[in-house]
């Protein structure tokens, strides 16, 4: 049920992005989902890739600061409203987000949400109980 | 003598310039008396001088000449800091009338002490600098070193005021205020880091100001190394004569040794200070001429004695006499130190410093790079620190969090604003293993 998303620092600056791009690319790494948090000077890239290993790997021996995050997905209707709804649910069972960002799935009616929570065990024992089905990553890579 | 005197010009002639223009053998016989006066002080009265001299096998009666004084210890910073706050005091403290401190390489700072006859001579040293430049009573005198702690301030504040002049305390910061009173109160002489006025130029130009049009005719610029070039670019925009001034702490404060209005090298007033040039390695006194480590030792310097000093700063005794007729012997611009001491608007900062508060926040030293750089005049000094996996975090606030706790603890550690950038991994440079740890860009 946990994802491992892979956040790597950058420094905000033109052309930073396109090395770590590069080498995941070499190795045939499929990016699922990047999502980059950025302030003036620096950046966060957080990443969903087909395989973590082996793109943590990679990246360490090229001598970027990468961290493994176990995150959660939440698969949404891509319609008004479909985030509002699962917010909702969150808010009454009472996790709380660090962060999340959201993608759509290619060709379905549906979107991904991704989630750090600060009581990762806590949220999936409350979204179980809540009925929210949890995205697994072999779902979420073949999907 | 009188000659002299007579051929370099009224603005010269300020009484107190007289011991200026001592005979040399008469010179000689005055430092040998003293030097031999206060080593003795300095023996019978603080035991870190009397245990190095000691270790050496010598004592005050063994200084029979001025050469004899390369059988005496060196003193350097590291002694001031391990003898805190006063164990280097020659006088009880009922005797001190002053306290400074400055900027050390770890939390504490080095502490200097002043009996009221080294306020009179510090005062009577700075009468001879200003004189020197031409200066009078009459001048109206902007004093925009910092007040406080800082010997600048009211060591250059006694000697205007001694001298006749008019001072005005603007002590540092505010350049807006600073040029309208310059304006306003019609000055005619500053005293400032020479980075500072070059910020008070381009400041002027801003408010719509023309430093030439002021009647603003000198400035004596110290507490900072600076160039020949940095002169001709003040001299050009302000129109003023720009004169370079010496000093350090441990020794007075500034007034060690000024310019006069050759401008061929920085005269050391050696009635009061000794000064030697030894190889920095060595410690080998080397002859006039040579270039080496300034050694400086005071010679009437009663609250605090320093016999020795390793300035680090690195010079030349100029040979022969200077056309104007004074017999002290001068020194060259003081270009760069021996040691990795870094003068940042006029504070001194020391890498190590940077590195003891890496350390403090993140446990292990993280890879660091100093850039200095210089914008309108003003140095800027930046802290680029890699960020390792250990340190990194994804979570943005985490890493902002970080970034503030740099910022602060350097702040704090070095006394001055400091910009710190968090860059990636193994992007500052390395030659042979090795992160070069500043880089200087400041040039004119």
């Amino acid at each position: 049920m946990k994802i491992q998303q892979i956040s790597l620092f950058v420094e905000n600056k033109p052309g930073h992005l396109t090395a770590p791009a590069r080498l995941l690319a070499d190795e045939g790494i499929n990016i699922r989902s990047l999502y980059l948090a950025d302030t003036q000077q620096f950046g966060i890239v957080r990443m969903i890739v087909s395989d973590w290993q082996k793109a943590a790997g990679i990246l360490e021996k090229h001598g970027f600061a990468v961290n493994v995050t176990d995150v959660l997905a939440i698969e949404i209707a891509d319609h008004p409203g479909g985030l509002a709804g699962i917010l909702g649910v969150l808010d009454e069972i009472g996790v709380n987000i660090e962060y999340m960002y959201a993608f759509p799935y290619s060709r379905a009616d549906e979107a991904i949400l991704i989630f750090r929570f600060s009581d990762l065990n806590a949220a999936i024992e409350r979204l179980q109980t809540a009925g929210i089905s949890l995205v697994t990553s072999q779902q979420l890579l073949t999907k | 003598m009188m000659n002299s005197i007579l051929e370099t010009g009224i603005a010269d002639c300020h009484p107190a310039s007289v011991p200026d223009y001592t005979p040399i053998s008469e010179l000689r016989a005055l430092q040998l008396q003293r030097l031999q006066t206060v080593v003795t002080r300095a023996w019978q009265n603080v035991k870190h001088f009397r245990d190095r001299m000691n270790e050496r096998g010598v004592g005050p009666q063994d200084i029979r000449s001025l050469n004899d004084i390369a059988k005496l210890p060196f003193t350097v910073k590291s002694d001031l800091r391990d003898t805190y706050p006063f164990g280097l005091f020659a006088s009880s403290m009922k005797d001190v009338v002053r306290l400074h401190a400055s900027s050390g390489t770890t939390g504490k700072p080095i502490v200097v002490a002043y009996t009221q006859e080294d306020v009179e001579v510090w005062t009577s040293v700075l009468v001879r600098s200003f004189a020197g430049c031409g200066l009078h009573r009459g001048d109206i005198i902007q004093n925009s070193y910092g007040y406080g702690l800082f010997t600048g301030g009211l060591g250059a504040h006694y000697g205007a005021e001694a001298l006749g002049a008019t001072v005005v305390p603007t002590s540092g910061g505010n350049a807006d205020r600073q040029i309208m009173l310059m304006k306003d109160f019609g000055v005619t002489a500053i005293c400032c880091t020479p980075t500072y006025f070059l910020h008070l130029i381009d400041r002027a130009a801003e408010l719509g100001i023309d430093m030439k049009e002021l009647p603003l005719r000198a400035g004596v610029f110290g507490a900072e190394p600076w160039t020949e070039s940095m002169r001709a670019h003040i001299e050009k925009m302000s129109c003023i004569e720009a004169f370079d001034i010496y000093g350090l702490s441990e020794i007075i404060g500034p007034g060690v040794g000024c310019e006069c209005r050759r401008h061929q090298g920085l005269h050391i007033f050696e009635d009061h200070f000794y000064p030697e040039i030894i190889d920095p390695e060595s410690g080998e006194p080397l002859p006039d001429g040579s270039e080496g480590e300034l050694a400086l030792t005071t010679l009437s310097k009663q609250a605090m004695p320093m016999i020795r000093y390793r300035t680090r700063d690195i010079t030349m005794i100029l040979p022969g006499q200077c056309e104007c007729g004074r017999t002290l012997r001068r020194i060259g611009r003081i270009g760069r130190r021996s040691d990795d001491m870094l003068i940042i608007r006029g504070v001194n900062v020391f890498p190590s410093q940077v590195e003891s508060a890496l350390l403090q926040i993140e446990g292990t030293l993280p890879n660091y790079q100093i850039l200095l750089t210089r914008e309108q005049g003003l140095d800027q000094m930046e802290v680029q620190v890699e960020v390792t996996p250990q340190m990194f975090n994804d979570k943005i606030g985490a890493l902002q969090g970080l970034h503030h706790r740099l910022q602060s603890a350097l702040d704090h550690v070095l006394g001055i604003r400091v910009h710190v950038s968090l860059v990636e991994a193994n992007t500052i440079a390395r030659s042979e293993g090795k992160a070069k740890r500043v880089i200087d860009r400041r040039s004119l």
